[in-house]
């Protein structure tokens, strides 16, 4: 036996560790702790078209990457005899389709699917540098001077924008104004004029998310820099305070698509919205980029479908643990209930309860003629196995002729278990009298019931297989228990006689 | 209907995860366990350190010995058959005479030889022992019970279970078949539970079922003043099986023959907790004060059954716990 201190410490590692991998996972990896929470996905279809003239061809598309409030989930493209890549420089992505020889009009889509992220993570950008703006003449002297008249009126570059985009608003305009409008479009104006005040500033492509729309085109915003952020600009209506609705498709590039060899070309985008289950999510997640690699969502879908009834077994087992060493009840065989509450979590509680009552009554007479024939142990077992098998078959059969579907769910039970059930049962009629064989019987089914009832909970189920992890802390109750020494519920009973004389 | 647990724990009564926990795992190391756990290792083992035990009449170890064995069998009346492995008194099988081709059970019911064959096999295959495992089959010489027993019990052979700590026998119980034990001295068969005091080994009280009684069920036999003869002979045989099992926590089942006296039937790495009640007693107190005692206070088998004749006799209740020394032991329960 080890010291009360390590052996505590061991403890609460195993919490500690479960705990705070289960939590780092919620987190990092938006695997909800809760089964059935749903989220709200955003389906964005961005379908490019253009003209080809036999030459080779190369289509260049800005994509959208992880940004504050949105989460990629999900991205793809259709594209058929396109060779295609994603690439990524500067910290924007681009999609780069390519095809040799390509006639008459071509249509490529890319699909992304992204979530709302409750829990952004806003790295700490370094400030940008200006951006440099050289102007031609008479433009350059123009545009100074709106910087000259604006910037005394400004306190921040936050006020400065709102001012500027004010100035070249206002109808009718100032003469600067208009003679730059007339030469520059309003966003590129907008920037240039921040950067020649000294303010960081960019354009960027975004999207408004809006249920059903298509045919869509990017909005042109600016983004101005404060305080370590940015912040997003109309340059129509000033400062956007709710950015929510808002994706940002690309930033401080020159064009979202650029097609090499084609002509004609045209972006429009479609967006949907609807509602999936987080955990599909998260899941369909951990195929993909992010994810790590050791989870059981990697494997393959009939393995995990396994995996969530092997993971349920240390819960069942935690519930017998409770139930002998708290509790203090009587079973035949220390983890048979658990493989029978198992077996109940297919075959649903009612019938599987019949059923196998029904097969370890079934059993019990025919083990009783068994008896009489003087066999080897062994060989006992095993036509007790047969015997099993066989009574299994009758009832599939016998339950799918009466219309009982259910019944045939019975071949979910562990033949082998059934048949020590059986042979422990019957031995313990011949040694210790059909009571006992009622009181280990029932304690049996007892545990079984409860271990299946704490398995079947959809809480369990979900938390068992989506937070492996949290088995370490199943782990460390049962060496809890394992170093219990106090009294069992049913010792009380026990020693009841034994409060009366003091 | 149901006990208090903290009035239980202060009448110091050992439960069945704190025997597990704080005194079979502490003080039983694992490595002894098959020389109790095996009854024939026992017996060979234990008579080497001069414990008696009844006399050792027939192994059988092969299926094919159990072939022709009503020649082998056909010298003796009375034996008993057991399984070397067997627990909770399963597998043993008392015959106290011949009918012809039949043998006669304790109970007087009659067995076929196929019976018994079968018996044997069924114990050779594993099916008394833990896990399943092969096991082996001894015949013993059955024990002729001392005239002090005769009208007390129902049939069979009432024995004595003494709780050994560290070498000390610490509690002690007569163990008395009855009709619903089918001749067995197991408690939880029916048998009844007669509680000793350790200093004169005379009775205390009686349980059935875990139940208080005072006539034993079936003879009707006051069980209030029975004295158990040759006491402290009995106490020194158990205090020496520590001597040669080193297990710390053991008990000890002695039956006392007419002839040969007290002689040691079986040993338990894990004995039961009724005893407490037959006693009216927790064990406890009587551990945590063997607990506290210097190793080498008492070297001698003799000095430890005189130390436990003088501190736990069944008069002295003043080893009754205080909170304090409950405190106490569950610090010790739980540390080391």
């Amino acid at each position: 036996m080890t010291q009360r201190g390590p052996f505590l410490f061991l403890v609460l590692l195993l919490v500690a560790i479960g705990v705070g991998s289960a939590t780092f996972r919620h987190i990092n990896f938006n695997i909800p702790f809760l089964p059935g929470t749903q989220e709200t996905v955003w389906q964005i279809e961005a379908k490019i078209n253009f003209w080809g003239d036999g030459e080779p061809v190369q289509a260049i598309l800005s994509l959208p990457s992880n940004q504050g409030d949105y989460r990629i989930v999900n991205e793809n493209t259709v594209s058929s005899g396109y060779g295609f890549v994603i690439e990524e420089s500067d910290g924007q992505r681009r999609a780069r389709w390519s095809k040799r020889a390509v006639t008459g009009e071509q249509t490529l889509y890319y699909k992304v699917e992204l979530v709302a992220d409750s829990n952004p993570l806003r790295g700490s950008e370094p400030e940008p540098a200006v951006a440099s703006v050289r102007l031609d003449e008479p433009y350059a002297t123009a545009a100074q001077a709106i910087v000259n008249a604006v910037v005394p009126r400004s306190a921040d570059a936050l006020t400065l924008a709102q001012q500027l985009i004010r100035e070249m608003t206002v109808v009718p305009h100032d003469q600067n104004v208009a003679l730059l409008l007339d030469r520059f479009a309003l966003p590129d104006l907008f920037s240039d004029l921040l950067a020649l005040s000294n303010v960081p500033a960019r354009r960027v492509e975004a999207l408004i998310l809006e249920e059903g729309r298509r045919r869509q085109s990017l909005v042109e915003l600016v983004q101005v820099w404060q305080d370590g952020e940015w912040h997003l600009f109309n340059p129509l209506t000033g400062l956007i305070a709710d950015t929510s609705d808002l994706l940002l498709w690309q930033t401080d590039t020159p064009s979202v698509l650029d097609v090499i060899g084609g002509k004609r070309s045209r972006i429009s985008f479609a967006i949907i919205s609807q509602t999936r289950p987080s955990l599909s999510l998260a899941t369909s997640g951990a195929q993909g980029m992010d994810a790590p690699s050791l989870s059981l969502y990697s494997l393959p879908v009939e393995e995990q479908n396994m995996f969530k009834l092997i993971m349920l077994l240390p819960i069942g087992a935690l519930v017998v643990v409770v139930l002998r060493t708290l509790v203090g009840l009587k079973t035949s065989g220390t983890f048979m209930p658990v493989l029978i509450a198992l077996a109940f979590l297919q075959t649903q509680l009612i019938p599987g309860v019949i059923s196998f009552i029904a097969v370890v009554v079934v059993g019990l007479f025919i083990r009783s003629y068994l008896s009489t024939l003087n066999l080897l142990l062994v060989a006992r077992i095993a036509t007790l196995v047969i015997v099993v098998v066989a009574i299994m078959s009758i009832v599939s059969v016998m339950s799918y002729r009466l219309g009982l579907e259910a019944g045939l769910t019975i071949t979910f039970f562990p033949m082998i278990i059934l048949a020590w059930t059986i042979e422990r049962m019957s031995i313990l009629w011949e040694e210790d009298g059909p009571k006992e064989v009622l009181v280990q019987g029932s304690g049996s089914l007892f545990v079984a019931v409860t271990a299946f009832l704490v398995m079947d909970q959809p809480l369990t189920r979900h938390l068992a297989f989506n937070f492996p992890e949290l088995h370490l802390v199943v782990l460390a109750v049962i060496l809890l228990l394992g170093r219990y020494t106090g009294y069992r519920l049913l010792e009380l009973r026990r020693f009841s006689t034994m409060m009366g004389s003091d | 209907m149901w006990a208090n647990p903290i009035t239980l724990w202060r009448k110091g009564i050992l439960g069945m995860n704190c025997r597990n926990v704080a005194y079979i795992g502490r003080y039983n190391p694992r490595a002894r366990y098959p020389l109790v756990d095996d009854k024939l290792l026992t017996k060979t083992v234990v008579r080497k350190a001069g414990v008696t035990a009844p006399e050792l009449l027939l192994v059988i170890r092969t299926q094919n010995e159990i072939e022709h064995i009503e020649q082998v069998l056909a010298k003796f009346t009375q034996f008993v058959i057991k399984p070397a492995r067997g627990s909770g008194g399963k597998g043993i099988l008392v015959i106290v005479g011949h009918d012809g081709d039949k043998l006669v059970k304790s109970s007087g019911s009659q067995l076929s030889l196929a019976d018994l064959k079968r018996h044997l096999s069924n114990i050779i295959s594993g099916l008394y022992s833990l896990g399943g495992r092969t096991d082996v089959a001894f015949v013993e010489a059955l024990v002729t019970t001392d005239s002090t027993f005769e009208h007390i019990s129902y049939e069979g052979v009432p024995d004595i279970r003494l709780i050994v700590f560290k070498g000390y026998p610490v509690m002690g119980m007569l163990r008395l078949a009855t009709k619903e034990s089918d001749g067995k001295a197991n408690l939880h068969q029916g048998a009844v539970g007669v509680g000793l005091d350790i200093a004169t080994g005379r009775s205390i009280a009686a349980v059935q079922f875990n139940r208080p009684i005072h006539r034993h069920p079936d003879t009707g036999h006051r069980l209030s003043n029975i004295e158990v003869p040759h006491w402290r002979q009995l106490l020194s045989l158990a205090a020496r099986c520590y001597e040669v099992t080193r297990l710390g926590y053991l008990g000890a089942d002695i039956v006392l023959d007419v002839t040969r006296g007290p002689l040691l039937l079986e040993l338990n790495a894990r004995p039961g907790l009724t005893i407490q009640v037959a006693n009216d007693r927790g064990l406890l107190p009587r551990l945590r004060h063997v607990e506290s005692l210097d190793e080498l206070q008492h070297f001698t088998v003799d000095e430890r059954v005189d130390y436990s004749i003088e501190h736990f006799a069944h008069s002295i209740g003043a080893l009754q716990p205080s909170l304090w020394d409950a405190e106490d032991v569950v610090d010790a329960a739980t540390s080391d």
